[in-house]
């Protein structure tokens, strides 16, 4: 089988897919890729399935040599890459044929771009699933020398193209109320809502700081209330109440008091902010997050039929690449709910 | 008593698509029996729509699909469910253990005995003849893989979290604060004292159970010598030369 070897490696590179839902009752976090829209974009692309494993890439790339034919797409955080010096569009699926060089640099927007392989990467299976979590000891970061085997890969179809909805500049979070959120005041839940934050420096895959102007946001009797269940998207205030966003490789229970939880579709938007990006926090009723989650998943199951050939004149190459790479020029003028028909 | 002023037992939506049934907002023994007992009630329904259910202290958390199993139609199930009997009351799950696991208290291995036996008003010998005799609970398991909260401890183990971090504590340490144990499966920094070390790995990959321990277990920490503990580490690198027995139903 093909593979692709590692001949040089950003820090924090690891495999991920969907991650380990169901594995509460052990203490097992559900984790998984940071960015799990951009898992449904490479899918989309190499017309497979978005359970298969991908490399994920914190910040910077790295350096890869085929040991055969290998079909690759690129999605995420918008890096730029080149085939043994040609320039790659992003948000696309190409060709790699053996001895053939990938080059991935750093991110220009946004924080995690990922390396997709027909057939997805055929690691080792750990407590149900391929992505590594560190502090729980489920893999290792990649490291120069290891290979990333492809698993079977039954298309050929490649250089496709898709238009990525931008959720690299930070915006707004949409929150439903937690069941915490009662330990919290309407006053300070409504000055959360009109707080703008930036990220702060502190931000890895189990979350995100919150920064901003004036008071903290604390809760009352903050200090004592019982452990309780975390999932993804609560938003937890620390002891001088700083709101940290937490992700899918957070802690199955904490202890610090949550005012309410980032729908799962806006959190691909908090772990690509970079520090400093500007977020802020938008209340909807539960029955809103529903809807918005649903046309988010219909969006989603839409995203096979987006992938477009990509234009092989190299003038409208060129122009394609500006057009992808610069980013978000195009998707945030428009709104990426609307361009698909949602069946 | 409760702090919040809520009768319990409350039922409060969870994200989007979760369910929280909690039955206190301290942790008592009975609470913890009933979350038990109330989720393995849950789980042997199997509504349809339900992926996941799980405890945590004194709460059962159901993750479900809203398309499948609307909010309010489950809530309707949970309450019909809560009003069948008294949770309080239950019968623990059927299939527990209770395991004996070597311990040594203090020393280099556990430097923070002192310091917890100071603050609950003990001497050293006081706290281990304490710690090493009692009997907890698998209140719990979070925060890592295979992690158990254990307890509860009596009311003079009703210590706060310390306000600095330990940078880190070794797999199998015994911590302690707010009248509970964790015993952990992993590294990792913690505001808990560590007041014990055992040879007890709740977490190993590759085993054919990589999590050895379940909500409801018993734990036993027998005091031991660190020559006998060592010796057990040697023997048993696994459990550290932990017992296990089932506890009849």
């Amino acid at each position: 089988m093909s593979a692709l070897k590692t001949l040089r490696i950003g820090p924090l590179a690891s495999i991920q897919d969907q991650g380990r839902p169901g594995q509460l009752q052990q203490g097992v976090s559900c984790s998984g890729a940071a960015d799990l829209l951009a898992l449904a974009e490479g899918a989309a692309l190499l017309r497979q399935s978005a359970d298969l494993a991908a490399l994920e890439m914190a910040g910077i790339g790295g350096l890869f040599e085929a040991t055969g034919s290998v079909r690759i797409a690129l999605t995420g955080a918008p890096m730029q890459a080149s085939l043994d010096g040609e320039p790659l569009a992003w948000n696309a699926s190409h060709q790699m044929q053996a001895g053939q060089k990938l080059e991935i640099g750093a991110a220009r927007n946004g924080v995690y771009g990922y390396l997709h392989l027909g057939g997805g990467i055929d690691s080792e299976v750990l407590l149900g699933a391929r992505s590594a979590h560190l502090m729980s000891g489920l893999g290792k970061p990649i490291a120069v020398g290891d290979l990333l085997p492809c698993g079977p890969d039954r298309t050929r179809e490649v250089g496709l193209g898709l238009l990525a909805e931008d959720r690299f500049r930070g915006g707004a979070l949409r929150i439903v109320e937690g069941f915490q959120a009662d330990l919290f005041d309407a006053e300070t839940r409504a000055r959360f809502a009109n707080t703008a934050f930036k990220r702060g420096s502190r931000a890895n895959r189990m979350g995100v700081e919150m920064v901003s102007e004036g008071a903290g946001f604390a809760a009352a009797g903050q200090l004592n209330i019982l452990s309780e269940v975390i999932l993804p998207g609560d938003v937890q205030m620390t002891g001088d109440g700083k709101p940290f966003v937490l992700l899918r490789e957070a802690q199955t229970t904490g202890g610090y008091p949550r005012v309410g939880t980032v729908l799962p579709c806006d959190l691909s938007k908090v772990a690509q902010a970079q520090a400093g990006t500007d977020l802020h926090f938008t209340w909807v009723t539960l029955e809103e997050g529903l809807a918005i989650q649903a046309k988010h998943d219909a969006m989603v199951k839409a995203l096979p039929s987006h992938c477009k050939p990509l234009l092989r004149d190299p003038a409208m190459m060129q122009d394609l690449l500006s057009y992808q790479l610069v980013g978000g020029v195009i998707s945030a003028q428009a709104d990426p709910f609307e361009t698909g028909d949602n069946t | 008593m409760t702090q919040s002023g809520f009768s319990f037992p409350i039922i409060r939506s969870a994200g989007l698509n979760g369910m929280l049934v909690t039955f206190a907002d301290a942790l008592s023994e009975p609470s913890n029996r009933a979350t038990l007992a109330f989720c393995e009630a849950v789980k042997t329904r199997a509504w349809p729509g339900v992926q996941e259910v799980s405890t945590s202290l004194a709460s059962v958390f159901l993750r479900f699909e809203s398309e499948v199993l609307r909010h309010d139609a489950l809530k309707d199930l949970l309450w019909a469910l809560l009003d069948e009997q008294d949770w309080q009351q239950a019968a623990l799950p059927a299939g527990r253990r209770l395991w004996r696991v070597p311990t040594v208290f203090g020393t280099e291995l556990a430097p923070q005995l002192a310091e917890a036996a100071d603050a609950a008003g003990m001497t050293e010998a006081q706290a281990i003849e304490s710690l090493g005799s009692a009997r907890v609970r698998v209140l719990t398991i979070g925060f890592a893989p295979g992690q158990p909260y254990l307890g509860p401890l009596g009311e003079e183990w009703n210590l706060p979290r310390q306000t600095e971090l330990t940078p880190q504590v070794p797999i199998g340490a015994l911590v302690l604060a707010i009248s509970q144990f964790v015993l952990f499966a992993t590294t990792a920094p913690t505001g808990w004292r560590h007041v014990g070390q055992t040879g007890f790995r709740g977490f190993q990959l590759g085993a054919d159970d990589p999590i050895a321990l379940r909500p409801g277990d018993e734990m036993i920490f027998t005091p031991v010598s660190r020559s006998d503990y060592d010796r057990y580490c040697l023997a048993d690198s696994h459990f550290g030369g932990a017992s296990r027995e089932e506890i009849p139903a």
